[in-house]
């Protein structure tokens, strides 16, 4: 819409004369004192794929967003196809050839998926015309693209696969040429995952261009045919997929090198801690969401939880975590029952020892608003030791917090800020610190190192192999499979409530994995 | 035959009843399905009843009196967007402050322009919504059943209560008929995606609201210039909160409305017509009694029979852009 042809700078055309999809020159965005993007260059060929990798906070959704005209650039200017666009908001974005998946997909829930590819992008004030061509036109693009949905089919009764396809679908009938593509993979399964590479692979022949953000280096060095770094809000290098390393890019993300193996030892499982039989759980509408699972863990032993998110392994964690009741089956730690069933609750679950870090740590692990030490006593604060009966001890709670930011490295060292104020990498850690620190005889985490950069995944991969050895359980639920595989002494893996199967870490493969997390258990074929 | 008679006679007021409730409700509708929660209804029908009364005693037309009703509630839902919308306050406390607000300014001003104690002076002719006879009920007269019911019931109501019952039908082809409608419902689940397909969500949210004014405007005229004849203090008497729960109860959806709104109507006029009746064995049942009886079921239906109304997700909360 306010595309301009008055080109300033001189225009890079490649080898073939073409000018790039889209050029990036000397863009900057500050919000307040913090600096996101930093003179960014950055070029990208037509009809490739190219990945941004970096940390969380590294600039990279922000630099998206400017793209996509959610932000205005402090300075700095864009060029499409060699030409210099100003995108003042989505709608300039999308005129000039620019699509987008979100990693939060932007779909309307209780309507159709034609009404969702329409929306926007109507014919005029009555919709009948506007569906009509959508219908014909989606059709010839599942042909094209291999990206078949039921154009009837309301969007909250598809898989999270399929909506994904409605996001893509969304943006190519918008006629994007360009599209970007944020953290796609992350609800995805291994073998989805390989399938949306191919639909890369075909949107590439047919023109396209590709642009790919994760944190996911095996998903870069796969696809992509070039790659960016970013970190603290500069560009700090761009180079060919096929003349780097894994290693080379986590390295350049985070500026000094990283151990990307976890290092420990094997596993001296020691007597039964958590005993789990034939447990049922029904969620608030009444759905059966763990269909009679029963597990072990073992004091020394990580046992890790595949599986593709919404598989009953959250309803398994807050079950044995007190916060929810289980239709029947029983709980039993160190053998002790602990009456899941009925009158469970987090407080009798954590005085039999267990400790939960639990999986969406905003809504359940910490409290936003509250200074770092009153998150240090959360649930623990009429504890004899945090609490004298009506009034609480400040002072040892002080001192304890302060402590604990030493030991567990919380930067920056100050109780008094607030939760919310926190990197997601501190956030974890005080979730962690507050939870490893009783010394529990079982830790249940859930997605330890969502959300947090890596620098610290290290760090709380660290916390957690040190507590194993000191002779505890743990449960990990994760739906990161690189980390189940690393942390694990014994592998179990949902599907829809059961457990589809169980692997040794050291004899099993992400393919297989995918598989069970699929619900294809081959071996029992 | 007197229970016939009867009968008709509850249908009748029933109907007039639910045009009012109707006007309310789909006002609501339509707030409510861009995510503006709006517990100014009764605010709305408040004003927009004083605006007419007012309105059509001045100038002597009903129709220019329907007009001063729209505008003032347009006004107040501007106020209520303002707030809502562009300042992204809470959205319940600006409704309730907007009730407030027109409850005492309706008197304020009444009193300063008319001096009845808040009263508009009684209009008549011209200046007033007059029951209008359907063209055919002659004709039809001599029909059995047909007859009677198309002369009781369908005929002899005001313009209001016909526009009423035509906002129905209007207001689900607007919904799943065209674009803006599809938008509508869109912003009220999920304001993200309509702000990436690149609509404005302020202006949508806008749009709907004043719609919602527009509509109360109608439901106020037709309290103050078609049902009575001049504007009382506090005339609503809590129709807004019941459209609200009618529209709970009809999920959103336009011809649900129309059913909840019959319901709550027909009740109400049950009520009315059997004040003082004696059942045997029991005695006389109180009127305070026989007067609660809507709200009681208002209640009770709402609790037990909605199941799970899901309002619209993003309903009452501001739109502000990630990150």
């Amino acid at each position: 819409m306010q595309t301009q042809t008055t080109a300033t700078r001189q225009q890079l055309p490649d080898a073939a004369g073409e000018p790039p999809a889209i050029e990036l020159i000397g863009i900057n965005k500050s919000f307040g004192n913090v600096r996101a993007n930093r003179d960014i260059d950055l070029s990208i060929k037509k009809g490739s794929i190219h990945g941004i990798v970096g940390e969380n906070g590294a600039g990279k959704s922000t630099l998206m967003s400017i793209l996509y005209g959610f932000y205005q650039a402090d300075s700095g200017e864009i060029k499409v196809n060699g030409k210099k666009v100003h995108i003042a908001g989505p709608r300039a974005a999308i005129a000039a050839g620019i699509g987008m998946v979100h990693q939060h997909f932007m779909l309307v829930e209780n309507i159709s998926v034609l009404e969702n590819v329409v929306l926007g992008a109507e014919d005029g004030p009555w919709l009948k015309g506007s569906l009509d061509r959508a219908r014909t036109h989606l059709e010839k693009l599942a042909r094209e693209y291999e990206l078949e949905v039921d154009p009837d089919a309301l969007i909250c009764d598809l898989s999270v696969g399929f909506q994904q396809r409605v996001e893509i679908l969304k943006a190519l009938y918008r006629g994007a040429d360009i599209l970007i593509l944020d953290e796609p993979t992350g609800v995805l399964t291994p073998s989805q995952a390989d399938h949306l590479f191919q639909i890369f692979e075909q949107l590439k022949q047919q023109g396209k261009t590709i642009i790919l953000i994760t944190h996911k280096l095996r998903e870069i060095m796969a696809v992509t045919d070039t790659v960016s770094v970013m970190r603290q809000g500069a560009m700090t290098a761009e180079v060919k997929t096929s003349e780097t390393s894994p290693a080379q890019l986590a390295e350049l993300m985070v500026g000094r090198p990283i151990l990307m193996r976890v290092e420990k030892t094997k596993s001296q499982p020691g007597e039964p801690i958590l005993q789990v039989d034939d447990l049922r759980v029904f969620n608030q509408q009444g759905v059966e969401r763990i269909k009679g699972i029963s597990l072990s863990v073992h004091a020394g032993e990580i046992v890790g939880v595949a599986g593709v998110a919404g598989n009953g392994q959250s309803e398994l964690l807050e079950t044995i975590a007190g916060i929810r009741h289980a239709k029947s089956g029983t709980v039993r730690i160190g053998g002790v029952a602990a009456g899941v069933t009925g009158n469970s609750n987090a407080k009798t679950l954590r005085h039999l020892g267990v400790s939960h870090v639990p999986e969406d740590r905003h809504k359940m692990g910490m409290i936003g608003p509250f200074e770092e030490w009153e998150n240090s006593v959360l649930g623990l604060h009429d504890e004899p030791e945090n609490s004298g009966g009506f009034i609480m001890k400040i002072q040892t709670i002080l001192q304890h917090a302060d402590d604990q930011m030493q030991r567990y490295d919380i930067r920056p060292p100050n109780v008094h800020l607030r939760a919310e104020n926190f990197s997601g990498g501190n956030q974890q850690k005080i979730v962690l610190a507050r939870e490893i620190d009783r010394e529990p005889q079982l830790l249940l985490i859930g997605q330890p190192t969502r959300g947090v950069d890596i620098g610290a995944i290290e760090f709380i991969h660290k916390q957690i192999i040190e507590l194993r050895d000191r002779g505890n359980a743990i449960l990990l639920v994760s739906v990161e499979l690189e980390e189940i595989m690393s942390l694990s002494d014994r592998i179990i893996v949902m599907f829809d409530g059961h457990i589809s199967g169980e692997r040794d870490p050291e004899f099993t493969n992400e393919k297989e994995l995918g598989l069970l997390m699929a619900g294809i258990n081959e071996a029992a074929q | 035959m007197e229970t016939i008679e009867l009968a008709i006679q509850v249908l009748d007021s029933g109907l007039r009843l639910t045009a009012l409730l109707l006007f309310a409700c789909l006002a609501g509708l339509f707030s409510e399905r861009s995510g503006i929660f709006d517990i100014g209804l009764e605010g709305k029908l408040l004003g927009a009843a004083f605006a007419a009364g007012a309105g059509a005693a001045v100038t002597g037309s009903a129709w220019l009196g329907l007009l001063c009703g729209i505008g003032v509630s347009v006004v107040l839902s501007l106020m209520h967007g303002l707030a809502s919308i562009t300042f992204r306050g809470n959205q319940i406390i600006s409704g309730v402050a907007i009730n407030f607000l027109a409850a005492g300014m309706a008197i304020l001003f009444g009193q300063a322009w008319f001096g009845r104690g808040g009263n508009t002076p009684s209009v008549t002719g011209a200046a007033k919504f007059n029951d209008i006879s359907l063209p055919l009920v002659d004709t039809l007269n001599n029909v059995p059943v047909i007859g009677m019911l198309y002369r009781e019931l369908i005929s002899g109501h005001t313009i209001l209560v016909y526009i009423a019952f035509a906002f129905v039908p209007l207001t689900w082809f607007i919904l799943f008929r065209t674009r803006f409608g599809l938008r509508l419902r869109a912003v009220g689940e999920c304001p993200e995606a309509v702000d990436t397909a690149g609509i404005s969500v302020i202006w949508l949210r806008y749009r709907a609201v004043i719609i919602c004014g527009i509509l109360c405007g109608f439901g106020g005229a037709y309290l103050s210039i078609s049902q009575n004849s001049f504007f009382v203090r506090d005339m609503s008497a809590g129709k807004g909160f019941v459209a609200l729960a009618a529209l709970i109860f009809a999920r959103w959806m336009p011809f649900n409305a129309l059913v909840s709104c019959l319901l709550f109507g027909i009740l109400e006029a049950s009520a009315i017509a059997f004040q003082g009746i004696t059942i045997p064995g029991i005695g006389e049942i109180p009127v305070q009694f026989i007067q609660a009886l809507p709200y009681i079921l208002t209640v009770i239906l709402l609790a037990g029979f909605v199941g799970k109304a899901v309002p619209p997700k993003a309903g009452g909360v501001p739109y502000v852009k990630e990150r």
